[in-house]
């Protein structure tokens, strides 16, 4: 059979998908047909790239040419030129930020060059939605292994071995997890895949459901033989459809296949999978809370212990493992634990995906070995500040974590690390600041985040971040005091010191972290009632400059509120009273006229 | 048993595994504030959410705080209750808590019977910062018949949530809402009304604030009393003369029949009757009723539903009319005494001292919620005059009698006023659990033997264990009985019947532990079950003591039958003392 | 599709599948294995380098060799087309022309294979190829 010279790789991500990917991919295939080079060329839909910056992405294999921003239009010429002759298409190719060349393979983007792709392995490479491709490339051949030729202790030894550890924010030891519920004797066990991601910003889990779902059924099954569990039970949120829909394909093949079912392998293994969907709130994303959610009961912690190893799912010893800590599951048997543990840090081994967003050039989904620097990633694979602008802080870890400054950009990245610097891993999300942001504004911010995600079961939380929020709102309107700073920070570690879940022990690390790397950012709101970065509006007075005012009355006209007086050749004056800094006088003015105080 | 070796302030214990820091801590006399827990175990309940974390201590080598009430101890460990950090860290959640709460205990239903306001006193809370920008949460005040929450109020110690969900197994409350938001309400946030609550009031018994209280008719009662068109009468239930005391200070367990009712004639009721008359009343009906279905069961007839159901319970009723809605033919067809008493009232009674039927209010004392509601029920009123005007719960009465500047210690015993306040010691035991089974199987025995009885107390009926079964031997027959309190045991009893696995020939239900005497109208007995045994103490002692203990025997009940009603199960009985049930499952939402 | 019972069978249907993904796992890591560029501009079409870039690809799939078989545009040799730039691991990249099916047979087996330079070879006036086709 003749092969396909060419594999033209589109993104089905949910992202590129937002801005047409698939009629890209339509177009592409048309086009393909046109030129009767149906047999020469291929287009498959692929998971997510990563590089959402600038999707959608259509990478064409073997020579991994990198088309970014492509539009269903585009497709013609990348056929016509490319595919037909050989020419890129240069006008699509990515242009590096620094030295705004074009960059035509993707190998040589200083986005990709960092990275080590483990749990992100199969995306944007193969067709989710085949089983065919994940098995050419070692799908499933980690279960067989484990369940023909492994003792379940002997595969939970290799997991411990590696120091893996769980890659949905505690990073609690997955190998000794897998351990506490494998002795834990009871008939029924469950094994629970944790998709309800819910970080702002954060997306890795769902990205690799819609790249490369079977890798997950696949550690789950292997979780499954470790623990004595036969029953697996994925809680995604129902915001999620495309993940949803990927699932249920890669369920229902891994099902024809015999990797899930009765006598997986021709063993006496029976393991199946079936879907639960979550509303999306972010505490069920606390394992006690997602169980009791699963359960159909409102979803909120308990205090642990009983651990979900000994008291789980309908009270049965229950496994709880994030999505991308099951993907790193299959590498690992297949490679070997110390080829795992070769990669990272003394106590973080592996890598780690980050969802890169805020102030930074490329913005995405990267995998990075532990012990990367931030500044590797921000200024490297990230690309730098947007707009030359200077770097201030980055938010690592979500609502939970804390904002890191420069003197820690060269701390290598780890879990421990990050604790040590008053923030922590989370699921990976990681915000970058620039000069411009308010780093009060930024903790209310979060803040807000955790007022709406807290379940309300625990006085501190549901009461203690409101009030913290409204500390936050009272300083950016101007109004706060000298008292209000210390009052934060006792609420806040009242707050971490008693709350009931990981949300509310860790909600007011965004302003007890600000305090301590920005204080003299509150200072200058409470004593000066300035916002030195510019963006808390209440503080903000807009004035005109006499000598440039020329009294064109445009500033006057643009004013929604009628704050600006003045005759027309005369100079003008904004009622400081009236204004409600809505800016529309400052960009309407020609003269410079209007300045922000 | 294994037993673990833990520090606490400095003291050392020595406790089972799995013990808890607060109870660990109670073997020391160390009392750690608690405020959402709640320990009810001869409910087999213990209610620890960890919610309030005012238990919050300090374990050494912990990263953060830990909430005492539900934290299990471990061998070596060293707690301390009182640290500066624990301390500010208690007083600061407390301030939290309280910035989120109305401030008008002044007029608060609960004021001075506060679990929270105790804390705050307990915990000096003098001020609460920043309460000038402090948004509080709000919520609609929800009417109903029986009960009025007001979630302002709540402090989501979802005690309320335990009782109706996990003991009562009704499901009418739950938390709805997230985060800051987040409330105790019925599944939709639908009115109480409209939900599959029974009115049971154990919700307000375990209620620490002001949040779920009863409807409130004191007022009504005084407008009444003092018009001199009306005349007032008063109908007092049996477990309420064994629970009223507490409120003046005596112990629990203290009967004050005579006290109570020269209280309520100083009140001025015109007269001062008794629910237990009309218990007796109720004995005859039911018993017949029962004695009728037995006896044609004996015989071979395959028709007849057995076990019967009694129906003196509203809680019950109101469950059984919206949960077992297939089941509605088993249940006795007697009204409640509180009915039975109202109908007699203002027919019989009404027609003896001439006064109109729209001229005499009846109002009723009642350990009970449920019963407020029970009396507005349509088949309970002619021409849209209830049988029973209103009913007002044990506290609402010692309130009243307080407004009155009465105490209840200096009070004369006087006795109940005649026809309606005589009764028997069968209709004391009305008030306690097992108590109307026993009262009626002393009156079905002699009619069914015609036998006397040597000796009236069935001790095998008695006790606070959930569910309890007895057989008695009916002179060669043998007669099973099954006993439930609490709606969740009755459910058990009532699935086993649907199944067709029972094989008891009568039930008793209560919906309240412990039977009337533990209703969710009385004296808040804050978590101390103890003092619902020394209730239900008193309430056999009365029995002990009163001369005639076999309600067949009732002097009045024998003259009403002979002057007005003929026999049980007569037409003008089934008339005035049978009800029927119906289908009242309410606005239930299928979901998709 | 029956159920796969051993890990063998698993292995079986992996090799059977390998080829849909093996060019996306190639282009992985060309560095490590034989790259071949194959002009592909109108006229190399026109004078079969279609035909060519097939052949090369197939063969070197079937006789095991590890090769990554991309196209470029017009080298600027279109006298002698088609034309093919070989790179071995490690070695500077050499240009043929002429490279028909026979051609191309022996530029495997020979230099490939085993390192020997065959006829056909363009002499090298260019640095990169890449910048030929800007």
């Amino acid at each position: 059979m003749s092969e396909y010279k060419i594999h033209a790789l589109v993104c089905g991500g949910t992202g590129c998908r937002a801005s047409e990917s698939d009629k890209v991919i339509e177009n592409l295939q048309t086009e393909i047909q046109k030129q009767g080079l149906s047999d020469f060329a291929q287009v498959i839909k692929t998971g997510c790239f990563g590089f959402c910056e600038k999707g959608p992405i259509v990478k064409l294999i073997p020579d991994n040419t990198f088309y970014t921003q492509v539009k269903p239009g585009d497709a013609r010429e990348i056929v016509e030129e490319h595919i037909v002759k050989g020419r890129k298409v240069e006008r699509l190719l990515y242009t590096a930020p620094d030295s705004d060349e074009k960059v035509s393979d993707s190998k040589s983007m200083n986005f990709y060059k960092k990275q080590i792709r483990i749990a992100l392995r199969n995306c944007g490479i193969i067709n989710p939605e085949d089983i065919g491709e994940y098995i050419a490339r070692d799908g499933y051949e980690a279960l067989g292994k484990v369940i023909t030729s492994m003792t379940p202790e002997g595969a939970i030894k290799l997991i411990k071995d590696s120091g893996l550890r769980g890659r949905g924010g505690g990073g609690f030891p997955t190998g000794l997890k897998w351990e506490l519920t494998r002795k834990v004797e009871s008939d029924v066990k469950y094994v629970v895949c944790n998709a309800d991601e819910g970080d702002p910003g954060a997306f890795m889990d769902r990205s690799i459901l819609e790249g490369d779902p079977h890798t997950v059924l696949e550690a789950m099954a292997i979780n499954g033989y470790c623990t004595g569990a036969s029953h697996g039970l994925i809680y995604i949120r129902a915001e999620y459809p495309l993940a949803i829909e990927r699932l249920k394909i890669a369920i229902k093949q891994a099902r024809e296949f015999g990797f899930l079912g009765d006598n997986i392998f021709g063993t006496d293994f029976c393991f199946d999978v079936e879907m639960r969907y979550g509303a999306g709130a972010f505490v069920c994303g606390e394992e006690t809370a997602l169980i009791h959610s699963m359960e159909g009961n409102r979803g909120e912690p308990t205090l642990k212990p009983p651990f979900p190893s000994v008291e789980g799912y309908l009270k049965k010893p229950t496994n709880v493992n994030n999505v991308e800590t099951y993907a790193n599951i299959p590498v690992i048997i297949n490679k070997g634990a110390e080829w795992f543990a070769a990669i990272g840090t003394e106590k973080s081994k592996g890598t780690k995906v980050f969802a890169l967003a805020g102030k930074v050039n490329n913005v995405g989904l990267i995998e990075v070995p532990m012990g990367i620097t931030l500044r590797e990633v921000i200024f490297e694979i990230g690309g730098g500040i947007k707009e030359g602008k200077k770097f201030k802080a980055v938010q690592t870890g979500g609502p939970s974590g804390g904002c890191l400054v420069e003197k820690d950009l060269d701390t290598p990245i780890d879990y421990d690390n990050l604790i040590a610097a008053g923030s922590m891993m989370g699921s990976g999300g990681m915000i970058i600041m620039d000069e411009d942001d308010c780093m009060v504004d930024v903790a209310k911010y979060f803040l807000d985040f955790t007022v709406e995600e807290s379940c309300g079961k625990c006085a501190p939380c549901r009461i203690g971040n409101k009030r913290l929020y409204e500390l936050l709102d009272k300083i950016t309107k101007g109004n706060g005091e000298q008292a209000d700073i210390d009052r934060l920070i006792n609420l806040g570690n009242v707050i971490k010191d008693t709350s009931l879940c990981g949300l509310g022990q860790s909600s007011p690390n965004p302003v007890l972290s600000t305090i301590r790397n920005f204080g003299h950012e509150y200072e200058a709101h409470i004593f000066d009632k300035k916002c030195p970065s510019g963006v808390c509006k209440a503080l903000m007075i807009y004035e005109i400059v006499e000598e440039n005012c020329v009294g064109c009355t445009a500033c006057a006209r643009a004013c929604p509120v009628g704050a600006i007086t003045g005759e027309r050749k005369e100079v003008h004056k904004i009622d400081p009273t009236l204004c409600i800094k809505c800016g529309a006088c400052e960009d309407r003015c020609k003269f410079n006229a209007v300045i922000v105080k | 048993m294994e037993t673990v070796k833990i520090t606490i302030d400095n003291k050392i214990v020595e406790v089972p595994k799995g013990t808890t820091i607060y109870k660990a801590a109670r073997q020391l006399d160390i009392d750690i504030p608690v405020l959402c827990y709640m320990d009810l175990p001869d409910l087999k309940i213990e209610h620890k959410p960890g919610g309030c974390r005012i238990c919050s201590v300090e374990v050494e080598g912990r990263r953060n705080l830990a909430p005492s009430c539900s934290t299990e101890v471990f061998e070596g460990m060293v707690v301390t209750t009182h640290t500066m950090r624990v301390l500010n860290a208690r007083k600061t959640v407390m301030e939290l808590i309280l910035s989120d709460h109305p401030k008008d205990c002044l007029v608060c239903a609960k004021s001075g019977n506060c679990d929270l306001q105790d804390m705050a006193i307990k915990l000096g809370i003098r001020e609460i910062p920043n309460q000038d920008i402090a948004e509080m949460s709000t919520y609609r005040k929800d009417f109903s018949p029986s009960i009025i929450r007001d979630m302002d109020k709540c402090i989501m110690c979802r005690r309320c949530e335990t009782m109706c969900n996990e003991f009562q197994t009704v499901g009418a409350l739950s938390a709805v809402n997230r985060g800051f938001y987040s409330v105790v309400a019925p599944a939709f946030e639908m009115d109480l009304e409209d939900s599959p609550c029974t009115y049971c009031g154990q919700c307000v018994a375990v209620c620490p604030t002001g949040a779920l209280t009863e409807v409130d008719h004191t007022n009504k009662l005084i407008e009444d009393l003092s018009n001199p068109e009306k005349t007032v009468i008063v109908q007092t239930a049996p477990a309420v003369r064994a629970a009223l005391g507490e409120e003046f200070g005596m112990a629990p367990g203290t009967s004050v029949t005579g006290k109570m009712v020269s209280a309520l004639r100083q009140l001025g009721f015109n007269y001062v009757f008794d629910t237990d008359f009309a218990a007796d009343l109720t004995i005859m009906e039911e018993g017949t009723e029962f004695l009728d279905r037995i006896s044609r069961h004996l015989k071979g007839d395959k028709d007849v539903k057995l076990p019967i159901l009694t129906s003196c319970c509203p809680g019950w009723v109101n469950f059984f009319e919206q949960q077992f809605t297939d089941m509605l033919d088993i249940p006795s067809t007697a009204r409640s005494p509180q009915q039975m008493f109202g109908a007699i009232a203002k027919t019989y009674f009404a027609d003896k001292i001439e006064v109109k039927r729209e001229n005499l209010v009846v109002v009723s004392i009642m350990p009970c919620l449920a019963k407020k509601y029970e009396c507005q029920r349509d088949e309970f009123a002619v021409d849209g005059n209830p049988d029973v005007d209103y009913s007002i719960s044990t506290r609402e009465l010692a309130n009243l009698i307080k407004r009155a500047n009465m105490d209840l210690n200096n009070m004369q015993e006087e006795d109940f006023d005649k026809p309606l306040g005589e009764s028997t010691g069968a209709g004391v035991i009305f008030g306690a659990t097992g108590g109307v089974i026993e009262a009626a199987t002393r009156t079905a025995y002699e009619i069914f033997t015609k036998k006397s009885l040597d000796k009236v107390d069935f001790k095998q009926l008695r006790g606070m264990e959930g569910i309890r079964q007895a057989e008695v031997d009916f002179d060669g027959t043998t007669i099973k009985i099954g006993i439930a309190h609490g709606l969740g045991n009755a459910r058990k009893l009532l699935e086993d019947v649907r199944a067709g696995k029972s094989e008891f020939h009568a039930i008793e239900i209560m919906a309240c532990p412990g039977g009337c005497v533990g209703g969710g109208g009385q004296p808040l007995h804050h978590g101390n079950l103890e003092i619902i045994k020394k209730r239900t103490e008193a309430i056999y002692r009365e029995d002990a003591n009163k001369p005639i203990r076999k309600s067949h025997e009732n002097p009045y009940i024998i003259k009403l039958y002979e002057e007005f009603l003929g026999k049980p199960m007569s037409e003008k009985a089934h008339h005035l003392l049978h009800t029927h049930y119906s289908d009242k499952r309410k606005k239930i939402i299928y979901m998709k | 599709m029956g159920k796969v019972k051993t890990l063998d069978d698993l292995r079986k249907l992996k090799d059977e599948l390998k080829s849909k993904t093996s060019l996306r796992d190639k282009s992985e890591h060309p560095e490590s294995m034989v790259q071949i560029k194959v002009a592909m501009a109108t006229c190399c079409i026109a004078s079969g380098s279609r035909e060519t870039i097939n052949y090369l690809a197939d063969e070197l799939e079937k006789r095991n060799i590890e090769a990554v078989v991309t196209q470029t545009g017009c080298m600027g040799y279109c006298y002698a087309e088609p034309t093919i730039e070989v790179t071995l691991p490690g070695k500077e990249p050499i240009i043929f022309g002429y490279v028909d099916e026979k051609k191309a047979d022996e530029i495997i087996e020979k230099y490939i294979r085993n390192g020997e330079l065959v006829e056909g070879i363009i002499p090298m006036n260019y640095k990169n190829i890449e910048d030929t086709t800007k």
